[in-house]
């Protein structure tokens, strides 16, 4: 790789369920300019746009980057769109990143977005379809399955998916751009919202959100140009799978595995519980924590949930996950795995405000979709590689 | 005057007449006929079911000699129950929604399983219940349910690579 | 930057096909494969292309997936696009020099709904789509716009026809490094750029291609004494204004693929690309321009520049 790449500027909306003092190009706009100011940059002196979001269905508008060229500033400038399911926000991060890695450009304004409550996000999930019979709606019900056979085949205990559930959304309280701010959760709350797909309680989902994330990314050149320390990009990795094959493992997936490894070996990790300082992962679900624990190699697998359960995961524990409250707290679908990128950049930085590690000086970012098939990951530090 | 514009209504409708592709086609024509049929692959000798018209990893394309005839017997592998409501939904919850392992495939089916909540399991044995055949369209609805055989539950090592 | 090269391309095109998203590809790209001399495991890097409004349904290219293998897994990236970013995305990808053969391929099937109706959908959502003027209506501004300007004649232009979209897929090899001096027949990607103007066609001086003519300059390919150019637009009248954009010497010549004949949208900017190659490959020429567009008249448009491998 010629060029080495550093995040040097985030930005993000305030999540929230509607966000009606925006139109589209007002949410895109608001992230990316944020991400500008942090970056001491101006819309000039961006090369080229990036931005990802999920299906165009979720707001009924086709290829959204030909509306938001104007908003986004790149009339006369490349822009591209990239979509991979619920890991998009990641890879488009991925993919920005590699026109500043491969020389093309000097920096490059990356976004990712969603606005649910323009559309009708189960619908546009599950839309009525001749051939297959309407049996379940959305993901929980895709989901709610795995869970269930990652409890048999792990043997952990029930109460590991409402633990994570309370942890991430008291982690939420100290982020203000976080979308739930659930000031009294606790277990008892939890237990006691409606079992929505059975193993799944309401409390245990990701809320729907407006929202989006922006990052700006620049070549080494002009990552020490600004006043704020840079995040440096130290590893970045996709992987796909098909959704559907014999002898699928779908809880424990060879893609994320693979994609972790990859991740890891160009930055230098080999023991990621000790050399990682805090992890955004991609949890919707709340039982997705431990699972996803053991498919990043933190730990053997069907040992996750007890990383959960001593708390080694929570906000003072050795292996921070999720410290903004995560996808459980806020998620614009297409933003979610941006945000866990811009997340893991502003740790390293020192940025991340209330909700800092203290000390991170390395931070993975975490994004799924699909059928917990496409993989997008990156390993960000405070150090140059 | 000041008029602030909050909402607005744009609703979006789009007619689409979708086609199947041919090795779904063979197979929705099968349930008619009250046979499910999956896709075996000349290179790996996976069955594969609804038929893709390639097998998924090895990228090579099936043809209608791959097809063969899987059972309408299987074991549930995975399931949840379903407790919420949407639009579009044709049976009033709470129902057992189930990835099943029929007999001969090396995929599982997506069904449902018409048995009490609290009787589901993982493991147990199942056969599709098929609407009759006037009412069969070339849908997954010409299946109505699985229902339990009552044979003794699959051991979790039989099943647990598919779970 | 090294150089990175086309190694090679198949494509089907139908007015309507029997054949699904992953029937149609695994063909495709079995041949693309076939023709690189490569196999599934040389593969470093693939990237697609796909729209779900074509077939009203989300999610279209995780299915598509099937067509691949796969198996293990591969490092793999989509753009809601049309194909040609998917390369422009892959020649990126080569760039690092990790990785030597990538796959791009594009897949579509605007048979299943009304395109022209559904492109509406494209457009500004809070004061042009809830209009719903189709895909012909602006092109009709365009048109009407070019005669006002006397860029062309009435006659010149002749009547806007709804464009024959049809279904498509396509698939092409790339290769770098090794694995491109063991090539034979490949076309080395010379130059690549894309540019985009403003949304909204009233800002947008529609009597010229702007962000084509840039993407040309940028990319090395404007003024360039080539061979062949391939173009492609879903309108007659918009040849004239891409070959314009170009700035083409007389020398060259120039393809354009649309108009009259089928336009599988999506895969169409990729199916100009390949076509260049081929016109390289087969030796009827030993330098190419390859153009491709996206949105509503003309506001994204991508050039190419394609050479002989020496
Ligand atoms: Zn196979």
């Amino acid at each position: 790789m010629s060029e080495r790449c550093a995040v040097i500027g985030v930005g993000q909306t305030k999540y929230a369920a509607k966000r009606g003092d925006l139109s589209i190009a007002g949410l895109v706009r608001e992230a990316a300019e944020r991400a500008l100011a942090d970056a001491e940059l101006r819309w000039r002196d961006i090369d080229a746009v990036v931005i990802g979001k999920a299906p165009d269905m979720f707001e009924g508008v086709m290829m959204p980057e030909l509306y938001l060229a104007d908003a986004l500033g790149a009339v006369g400038k490349p822009m591209m769109r990239v979509h991979t399911a619920g890991s998009v926000g990641g890879s488009t991060a991925i993919a920005a990143s590699h026109l500043v890695q491969a020389g093309v450009h000097e920096r490059v304004l990356t976004v990712a977005f969603e606005k649910q409550s323009e559309g009708d996000a189960m619908w546009a999930l599950s839309p009525k379809y001749p051939f297959q019979p309407p049996l379940v709606a959305g993901a929980g019900g895709f989901f709610a399955p795995l869970i269930r056979a990652y409890m048999r085949r792990s043997g952990a205990p029930n109460d590991v998916g409402v633990r994570v559930a309370v942890k991430d959304r008291l982690n939420a309280l100290r982020n203000q751009y976080a979308h739930l701010q659930l000031a009294d959760i606790s277990p008892e709350t939890v237990l006691s919202s409606p079992m929505l797909w059975d193993p799944i309680r309401y409390l245990e989902t990701c809320p729907s959100s407006d929202g989006a994330c922006a990052m700006v990314l620049s070549n080494e050149a002009n990552a020490g140009r600004t006043s704020r320390p840079p995040a440096w990009v130290l590893g970045s990795a996709v992987r796909s799978e098909p959704a559907v094959f014999a002898g699928r493992d779908q809880i424990n997936p060879r893609a994320g595995a693979d994609c972790a490894r990859d991740v890891y070996r160009q930055a230098g990790v080999t023991d990621p519980v000790r050399e990682i300082d805090v992890a955004e992962i991609y949890v919707p679900f709340s039982w997705f924590e431990p699972m996803w624990l053991e498919n990043l190699g933190f730990c053997e697998p069907n040992f996750g949930w007890r990383m959960t359960l001593d708390e080694t995961t929570s906000l003072s524990g050795r292996l921070p996950v999720n410290p903004s409250g995560g996808v459980l707290s806020s998620n614009p679908i297409g933003a979610s795995g941006m945000i866990r990128f811009a997340e893991a950049a502003l740790q390293v930085r020192g940025m991340a405000g209330e909700h800092q590690v203290d000390g991170a000086r390395v931070a993975l970012g975490h994004a799924y979709g699909g059928a917990s098939q496409f993989f997008a990951m990156w390993v960000v530090g405070a150090r140059k590689p | 005057m000041n008029y602030a514009v909050t909402r607005m209504l744009a609703p979006v409708r789009l007619p689409f007449v979708v086609t199947p592709g041919e090795a779904l086609s063979r197979f929705l024509s099968a349930l008619v006929e009250g046979r499910l049929i999956g896709e075996r692959c000349s290179e790996c000798s996976k069955v594969v079911l609804p038929p893709r018209g390639a097998c998924p990893t090895c990228g090579i394309a099936t043809n209608p000699r791959d097809n063969v005839t899987v059972s309408d017997g299987g074991t549930v592998v995975m399931f949840c129950i379903v407790n919420i409501p949407f639009e579009g939904q044709t049976i009033k919850p709470p129902y057992v929604y189930a990835s099943i392992l029929l007999d001969g495939a090396d995929v599982p089916l997506l069904h449902l399983v018409e048995v009490p909540v609290d009787k589901a399991r993982m493991g147990m044995r199942v056969r599709a219940e098929w609407a009759p055949p006037t009412e069969r369209k070339p849908s997954l609805e010409a299946i109505r349910w699985f229902v339990p055989t009552g044979e003794p539950d699959a051991s979790y090592e039989a099943y647990k690579e598919y779970a | 930057m090294r150089d990175v090269a086309i190694a090679s391309f198949a494509q089907a095109t139908f007015e309507r096909s029997s054949k699904d998203e992953v029937e149609l590809l695994v063909d495709v790209i079995t041949r693309a494969r076939a023709e690189s001399r490569l196999s599934k495991s040389d593969i470093g890097f693939t990237c697609s292309a796909s729209c779900d409004y074509l077939g009203g349904r989300p999610f279209s290219f995780v299915s598509a997936l099937d067509a691949v293998g796969a198996w293990p897994p591969i490092s793999e990236s989509h753009v809601e696009m049309d194909g040609a970013w998917a390369l422009y995305e892959a020649w990126v990808r080569l760039q690092h020099g990790d990785v030597d053969a990538a796959l791009v391929y594009a897949f579509g099937r605007s048979s299943q709904g009304n395109l022209n109706q559904v492109l509406s959908t494209q457009l500004d959502p809070y004061f042009l789509a809830p209009l719903w003027p189709e895909g012909d209506s602006l092109a009709g501004l365009q048109a009407r716009a070019m005669i006002d300007a006397g860029v062309c004649s009435e006659d010149e232009i002749g009547s806007i026809a709804t464009p024959r979209y049809g279904d498509g897929a396509a698939a092409m090899v790339l290769v770098a490094g090794p694995l491109l001096e063991r090539a034979s027949n490949a076309a080395v990607i010379r130059g690549i750029d894309h540019r985009i103007e403003a949304h909204s066609i009233g800002a947008r001086d529609l009597t010229r291609s702007s962000s084509t003519q840039l993407a040309a300059e940028k990319a090395g390919a404007c003024r360039r004494d080539v061979d062949v150019a391939v173009a492609c637009a879903p309108y007659a009248y918009q040849e004239i204004l891409l070959r314009r954009a170009l700035s083409l010497t007389d020398r060259t010549r120039f393809t354009f693929l649309g108009g009259n004949s089928v336009y599988p949208y999506i895969v169409a900017g990729l199916s100009s690309v390949g076509e260049a190659f081929a016109k390289i490959a087969s030796g009827k020429a030993l330098s190419a321009v390859a153009h491709a567009t996206s949105g509503p008249c003309l506001q994204q448009n991508l050039v190419c520049l394609l050479e002989v491998q020496p």
